[in-house]
């Protein structure tokens, strides 16, 4: 599917129960998933799962010819974190990896870190610094919450060079936990990262995700539910400038009945061969009754040479539930709107500013600023220079 | 002293078939002190006249000339335009999703006025001009003209016109769409703007707004240009006869 055909919104739950389009999706929920690498096929960039992304630029992730010999510094303040190996039998226990890539780092990390949240109020900080420029890493990394504890965790990751990991987030039953994770990369650096996302009986996971720096970057989270009443909002936003590649793949696995999840993704593009990929599975599972879902992805070019690609997919199981809907739209600036800010003034620099923040905002709105004050201005300032780079 | 002089203008749409000439040779001068009304039927090109003067790019200026006190407006971009001193109040405002009134009326306020003005004195300002035109103080948390009713989008245009003061506004059927209270509001906020040092040029298809605003000069548009000028009571012979005389001469 091309960026041009997806543009305009998607018919909401057209061919829903058979997936999206002409894409002939294996049903979600019955891919493959190993921890050993030797499981998956050195992939060609042919399979569904790795069309859209640049192999090349991979550094060797995905063949075996990454030496993965560097080391990516974690550092977490805010809260105790455990550096423990990989017979932890904690390590695992919210997902298995479901590619290549993923597999390859959970097959090469040699120690992991866990930070327990247990509830104090003051927000955490997970500090992510990459291998350096030429250096090949992988890593793992836990979050996990106590039963009712809150918390809040800003998770950056910067640096050069070139990093697989696993992420996972385990919440028990009960807990509320807020997660931003920028990625705020050199411009050289690769990361590709899987998200294992497992959420507790009425707990409630709300990840913010703002992707502005490095070469490549590619993020699967994949959600799944343990017991009723669980609610995830995942929003994000990412800014790829020429060149850049940015891909997010999400699969939202309804499998458990009265869980709820509300995905909103933004992209803006700008310069040649800046490159965002969406891709937005969800599956409710026949068990799933009164599943509420709805996910939505939107994309701005900003200039000529951009390519954005976006591919929604709901598979429903169940006609016994509250809502499901997906929605995708891709587009340039609207002129009329241009023309209104100019009318009064405005020049066109800044009245195209004032658009892409207005687009930007909606994301960067759900960023607490009671508990991350600084957090939300940084960032902002950060697309502002993205902004300004290019004199869009 | 204002003066805002369209000589001999055409000017053509891009339409999917090629451009379509709309504008076939208009004159008019709006001086300062003045309100000049610009009456015609539908299809007869008024806002396509307002449009060509504020500079959208849908239309082409194909020949003629529209002077800004002696400077060629033609040349300028939309914005120059508007910090020059022009104001269009547009038929159908457009939604900014996402940016607030309150943001983007200080933005066009710091770019008409050539620098930002003072915060305290400002929302001093807005309050007062958002009271005169019963417009609530949320509205300025909300984003620009989202959501609003047809009645608040012109209130906000009424409401620009006042923060930003330009030399010469043009009004495009402001008052379409408009309940009779809120027809007495907006025409308030118009006359309130009125001055020796301003111009107004207002475009309707009905007389109705004249009962509240009365015109120095009325104007009669068929075919693209202005077939007919004279005082406000040739709006009443408008009024009693139609439009029917000029769509009929050939244009």
């Amino acid at each position: 599917m091309t960026s041009q055909e997806v543009a305009g919104l998607a018919p909401e739950l057209k061919g829903a129960k058979k997936g999206q389009g002409e894409t002939p999706v294996l049903s979600a929920g019955e891919r493959f998933t190993s921890y050993d690498v030797e499981a998956f096929e050195v992939p060609s960039g042919r399979e569904e799962n790795w069309r859209f992304t640049p192999l090349k630029r991979l550094k060797g992730l995905h063949d075996g010819t990454a030496a993965l010999d560097g080391r990516a510094t974690v550092t977490v303040t805010g809260a105790s974190a455990e550096t423990v190996g990989r017979d932890d039998p904690r390590i695992g226990e919210a997902g298995t990896p479901a590619d290549r890539v993923a597999a390859q780092a959970w097959s090469a990390f040699a120690e992991a870190t866990i930070v327990t949240l247990d509830g104090t109020p003051d927000p955490v900080t997970v500090t992510v610094e990459g291998p350096g420029a030429g250096s090949t890493a992988a890593a793992h990394l836990q979050l996990r919450t106590t039963t009712h504890a809150e918390a809040t965790v800003v998770l950056e990751h910067r640096g050069s060079g070139v990093l697989a990991d696993n992420l996972e987030i385990v919440l028990a039953d009960a807990s509320r936990l807020t997660v931003v994770v920028t990625e705020e990369w050199a411009d050289d650096a690769v990361h590709v990262s899987a998200q294992h996302l497992s959420i507790g009986r009425d707990a409630v996971l709300k990840v913010v995700s703002v992707a502005l720096g490095g070469d490549l970057v590619r993020v699967s989270p994949t959600v799944t539910y343990r017991g009723p009443g669980g609610d995830v909002d995942l929003v994000g936003l990412g800014y790829a400038d020429a060149g850049q590649h940015l891909e997010q793949r999400l699969l939202v696995d309804h499998a458990v009945p009265q869980c709820r999840s509300n995905v909103l993704y933004k992209n803006a593009l700008q310069g040649e061969g800046a490159h965002t990929v969406w891709i937005g599975d969800v599956l409710i599972q026949a068990a799933a009754e009164n599943t509420e879902t709805y996910e939505f992805n939107r994309n701005l070019v900003l200039t000529e040479g951009a390519r954005a690609d976006s591919v929604p997919n709901l598979e429903i199981e169940t006609g016994e539930i509250i809502s499901a809907g997906h929605a995708s739209a891709t587009g340039r600036f609207d002129d009329e709107q241009l023309f209104y800010l100019q009318s009064r003034g405005i020049d066109l620099e800044s009245a195209r500013r004032l658009v892409v923040r207005a687009f930007f905002g909606e994301i960067l709105l759900r960023i607490p600023t009671t508990t991350l004050p600084e957090l939300r201005a940084r960032l902002e300032q950060a697309i502002e220079a993205e902004l300004a780079a290019t004199g869009v | 002293m204002s003066t805002l002089e369209i000589k001999d203008l055409h000017a053509s749409v891009t339409t999917d078939e090629g451009p379509k000439p709309i504008l076939k040779g208009v004159d008019l001068t709006v001086k300062a002190g003045e309100t000049h009304a610009i009456m015609g039927p539908n299809g007869s090109g008024k806002s396509t006249l307002a449009y060509a003067i504020a500079g959208h790019p849908k239309y082409e200026i194909t020949s003629g000339e529209v002077l800004l006190d002696g400077e060629s407006v033609l040349d300028m971009t939309v914005d120059e335009r508007a910090r020059a001193g022009l104001f269009l109040a547009m038929q159908y405002p457009v939604e900014v999703p996402g940016v607030s009134m309150a943001n983007f009326l200080r933005s066009a306020a710091t770019a008409v006025r050539g620098e930002a003005p003072k915060l305290r004195t400002w929302v001093k300002e807005v309050k007062s001009a958002m009271s005169d035109l019963d417009i609530s103080d949320e509205f300025a948390d909300r984003s620009v003209n989202e959501g609003f009713s047809g009645g608040e989008k012109k209130r906000h245009e009424v409401l620009q016109l006042a923060l930003l003061n330009p030399k010469i506004a043009i009004l495009d059927e402001t008052d379409s769409g408009l309940d009779v209270d809120a027809l007495r509001v907006v025409s308030e906020g118009v006359n309130r703007f009125r001055n020796e040092s301003n111009g107004v040029l207002l475009i309707t298809h009905y007389t109705r707004i004249l009962q509240h605003i009365t015109p120095d000069f009325v104007h009669v548009f068929a075919g693209g240009r202005v077939v007919e000028s004279g005082g406000p009571e040739l709006a009443n012979d408008l009024e009693k006869h139609g439009y029917e005389r000029f769509v009929k001469a050939p244009a």
